[in-house]
């Protein structure tokens, strides 16, 4: 029989601790087949932030290390600076890289840090139980802010993409999302041209993926998949924001 | 100049004084050496860049002043953790908060007890000349490297900032263990994960046995000490880094007076020498501690002498224009001798 | 030793100079700066311990000899000089009427003017290096002369002569003038 469907070699034959609905499965996989395709995972070194994602050592066949809350930019520095023949990629949420990483993410961008970093924007601190991000939108409801994030008090959600992109440091910036066939496999498009500048050496390249928290949102899988699709890409443009190679 | 010796070429920092020689040097010879310099956007970036090349089995380091240490100890824990080997050089201020830029030794507890969070020890080596800045300096790496911890070597601008003549040398030939946990990429092989979450069941507590074993090892074995002139003393002087450079000079002219005065001077703070307080107190039943705080290492030397011993204690918490003299010192000596 | 005056005096190049010259003599040294956090202007001064035997303290309290280069340090330090010792005092930035010691030796010299002759204004240092060594002894003026090219940096060798000159002409001072200038 023939195997139409099968697992990427960087992934581990394991079954993943997300909750229902939730997009970082398909990120991983994203992510993984990526590796693959450039035939990265022996030589490649993955940065873990905190939060959700913190487990990536669980579910990819590579050598991981865990950063502190926010600090995987700077980590990934220190790594690829040692080892630069190494392949290293950040992999953090919106909480991680938007709020407590902030510094660390723009430095290394202005450094044209020569590392890619996959940023999962789901609008909240998932681990932690739903509370406020810096990428909440206006009037959602989290933990923290119960009466929906209100620009007065809170500001407004972070366009992180558009912010980097400015930076002349950054080589490749995109936002994409994984709620649709279509979507997704730009998604796909987009991470694999941000590996590329790095596999070239052509500087920092950052990919933002818009992603569902069914479970902190109180949503259940398909409504907040649509959720995505809507509200998140109607605030969050999807494109690309810099490629200055035009890979 | 220690740190190259010892094959260090990673160098991570942000700017503070009292210690900005270091990235200033650093900045320099890197480039020369096919190293690495970066001056992060922040302290914390500096320890997290360390943890990122050490995490690759590098040779790295950093360096900064009691406000930076601060703001770098959440990485100092979890690299304890991560057993991640990495020197960290405290050129220390005065005071609590911003304070001042003069020399100080208000930071021991911060060093010496885990100012981290979740309890663990790092090495903290406090030299007292320049020689000794360069020799333990190479130590540090050494020893870091063979107990797979995060060294500190912790001084002030005393011993951050004087000229004195230094011979420099090779660095001593030492066997290290594999580093079978640094990462590489997998190179087809084994996975490796440099981590400090633990949360299978048992498991954060077998992890932190493990460190405490290595907590005693090292206590067992690498405790360093000087003594001057204790063999027939009946008041023993005790003091770390600079405090103790200037207790030396008032016990040697303690000694001119024919006054029978020594001097037990830590030069590992953890490893607490607590083996050369014991048994000199078995004999000597005076201490007189000297420090630039109001009594932070007199906690550890009270724990470490005989039980019939007094333990005295003279502080100076030092700022512009504060440091105590020699002469000043004398005056204490001769108060409790 | 102990050196004070402000900053740009070039106190800090003086005790490396010292410091250096003393190696070079063979002797231990150490070499302790202390200024304030401006870059210009604030009080700067060091401590340079030479020995023949181990240098204790870098820190002193009553220096053998202490180089006063402007009247705040004067009001500051000159009481701390150690019985018996010296104290070396430009002249030219400071009032010696108030000093009320008379178990230290004074030795007072119109450093700026001195320098400003011989030399370049900006290196009233060397004169009160150039005198110190000439009235202790504890260096040569040949060490000191070579150890300019250890503690000047690369770019600034070309005043390396002109250095040397008003050294020897804070020396000479010692040596014409020395009786007359003790009060």
């Amino acid at each position: 029989m023939q195997q139409v469907f099968k697992k990427p070699a960087a992934l581990k034959d394991v079954q993943t601790h997300f909750c229902p609905g939730c997009h970082h499965g398909t990120i991983h996989r994203l992510v993984a087949e990526a590796l693959d395709e450039f035939g990265l995972q022996e030589k490649t070194i993955g940065v873990a932030s905190v939060g959700c994602s913190v487990f990536l050592y669980h579910y990819f066949d590579i050598d991981v290390v865990e950063a502190p809350h926010g600090r995987a930019p700077a980590v990934a520095t220190g790594v690829k600076r040692a080892k630069p023949e190494s392949f290293v990629f950040t992999y953090q949420g919106d909480g991680d890289l938007a709020a407590i990483g902030t510094a660390e993410i723009i430095h290394a961008a202005n450094r044209g840090e020569d590392i890619t970093v996959i940023f999962v924007n789901n609008t909240t601190y998932g681990m932690t139980g739903g509370q406020m991000a810096p990428t909440t939108l206006l009037g959602q409801k989290t933990s923290t802010s119960p009466y929906g994030r209100r620009s007065e008090k809170e500001g407004f959600p972070i366009r992180v993409t558009e912010m980097l992109a400015g930076l002349d440091g950054v080589a490749f910036a995109a936002r994409t999302s994984v709620d649709s066939p279509k979507n997704l496999m730009d998604a796909k498009r987009q991470i694999k041209k941000a590996f590329q500048y790095q596999v070239e050496g052509k500087g920092f390249s950052f990919v933002e993926v818009l992603s569902a928290c069914p479970t902190n949102w109180g949503m259940n899988a398909v409504a907040a998949n649509e959720r995505v699709g809507s509200e998140m890409c109607e605030y969050f443009k999807l494109g690309v924001f810099k490629d200055t190679a035009s890979l | 100049m220690g740190a190259i010796e010892a094959g260090c070429r990673y160098y991570f920092g942000y700017p503070i004084t009292p210690q900005n020689d270091i990235p200033e040097f650093m900045s320099r010879e890197m480039p020369g050496l096919n190293g690495e310099f970066i001056q992060a956007e922040s302290e914390i970036a500096a320890i997290n860049m360390v943890m990122g090349a050490a995490a690759t089995g590098a040779r790295a380091m950093t360096s900064s002043s009691g406000p930076g240490i601060s703001l770098k100890l959440e990485a100092i824990s979890y690299m304890a953790g991560m057993e991640l080997p990495c020197l960290i050089v405290n050129i220390s201020r005065s005071g609590p908060g911003l304070g001042g830029i003069d020399a100080s030794q208000g930071d021991y507890f911060q060093a010496v007890k885990g100012g981290g969070h979740g309890g663990y020890h790092m090495v903290v080596i406090a030299p007292a000349s320049i020689q000794e800045m360069y020799d333990m300096t190479m130590h540090a790496f050494d020893l870091a490297e063979i107990y797979r911890t995060p060294v500190m070597i912790l001084g002030d601008s005393v011993v951050g900032q004087m000229k004195e003549p230094l011979i420099p040398h090779r660095r001593p030939k030492t066997e290290f263990p594999a580093k079978d946990w640094a990462l590489r990429g997998t190179g087809g092989g084994e996975q490796r994960v440099v981590k400090s979450l633990f949360l299978g069941d048992g498991e954060l507590e077998a992890h932190n046995w493990k460190l405490h074993a290595k907590y005693q090892q090292l206590q067992e074995k690498e405790a360093r000490w000087e003594e001057y002139e204790t063999s027939d003393a009946t008041l023993i002087v005790t003091g770390f880094g600079s405090a103790a450079r200037i207790a030396k000079s008032a016990v040697m002219m303690a000694r001119e007076e024919g006054l029978k005065v020594g001097l037990l001077r830590p030069i590992t703070l953890f490893p607490f020498p607590v083996q050369a307080f014991a048994s000199l107190t078995a004999r000597c039943k005076k201490v007189l501690d000297i420090e630039l705080n109001t009594g932070q290492m007199v906690e550890d030397v009270r724990l470490s002498v005989a039980r019939d011993a007094e333990v005295h204690f003279y502080g100076r918490p030092s700022g512009t224009g504060s440091l105590p003299t020699p002469e000043e010192l004398l005056e204490q000596i001769r108060r409790y001798l | 030793m102990f050196m004070s005056g402000f900053g740009g005096q070039g106190v800090l190049l003086a005790g490396t100079l010292l410091a250096h010259a003393a190696i070079i003599e063979g002797k231990n040294v150490s070499f302790l700066p202390s200024y304030g956090v401006e870059k210009r202007g604030g009080a700067a001064h060091c401590t340079v311990v030479i020995a023949d035997g181990d240098v204790g303290s870098p820190v002193i309290g009553n220096p053998s000899v202490g180089v006063i280069l402007n009247q705040l340090s004067m009001d500051k330090y000159a009481r701390k000089i150690k019985v018996g010792g010296i104290c070396i005092v430009n002249s030219s930035l400071v009032d010696l009427f108030e000093f009320d010691r008379d178990d230290v030796e004074v030795i007072s010299l119109n450093m700026n003017a001195i320098a400003q002759k011989v030399g370049d204004p900006r290196m009233v240092n060397m004169v009160a290096v150039g005198a110190y060594a000439a009235r202790t002894g504890v260096v040569s003026l040949a060490a000191l002369a070579a150890a300019l090219k250890l503690s000047l940096p690369e770019r600034n060798h070309k005043y390396i002569p002109a250095n040397i000159r008003v050294l020897e002409a804070g020396a000479a001072e010692i040596a014409r003038n020395g009786e007359q200038l003790v009060l």
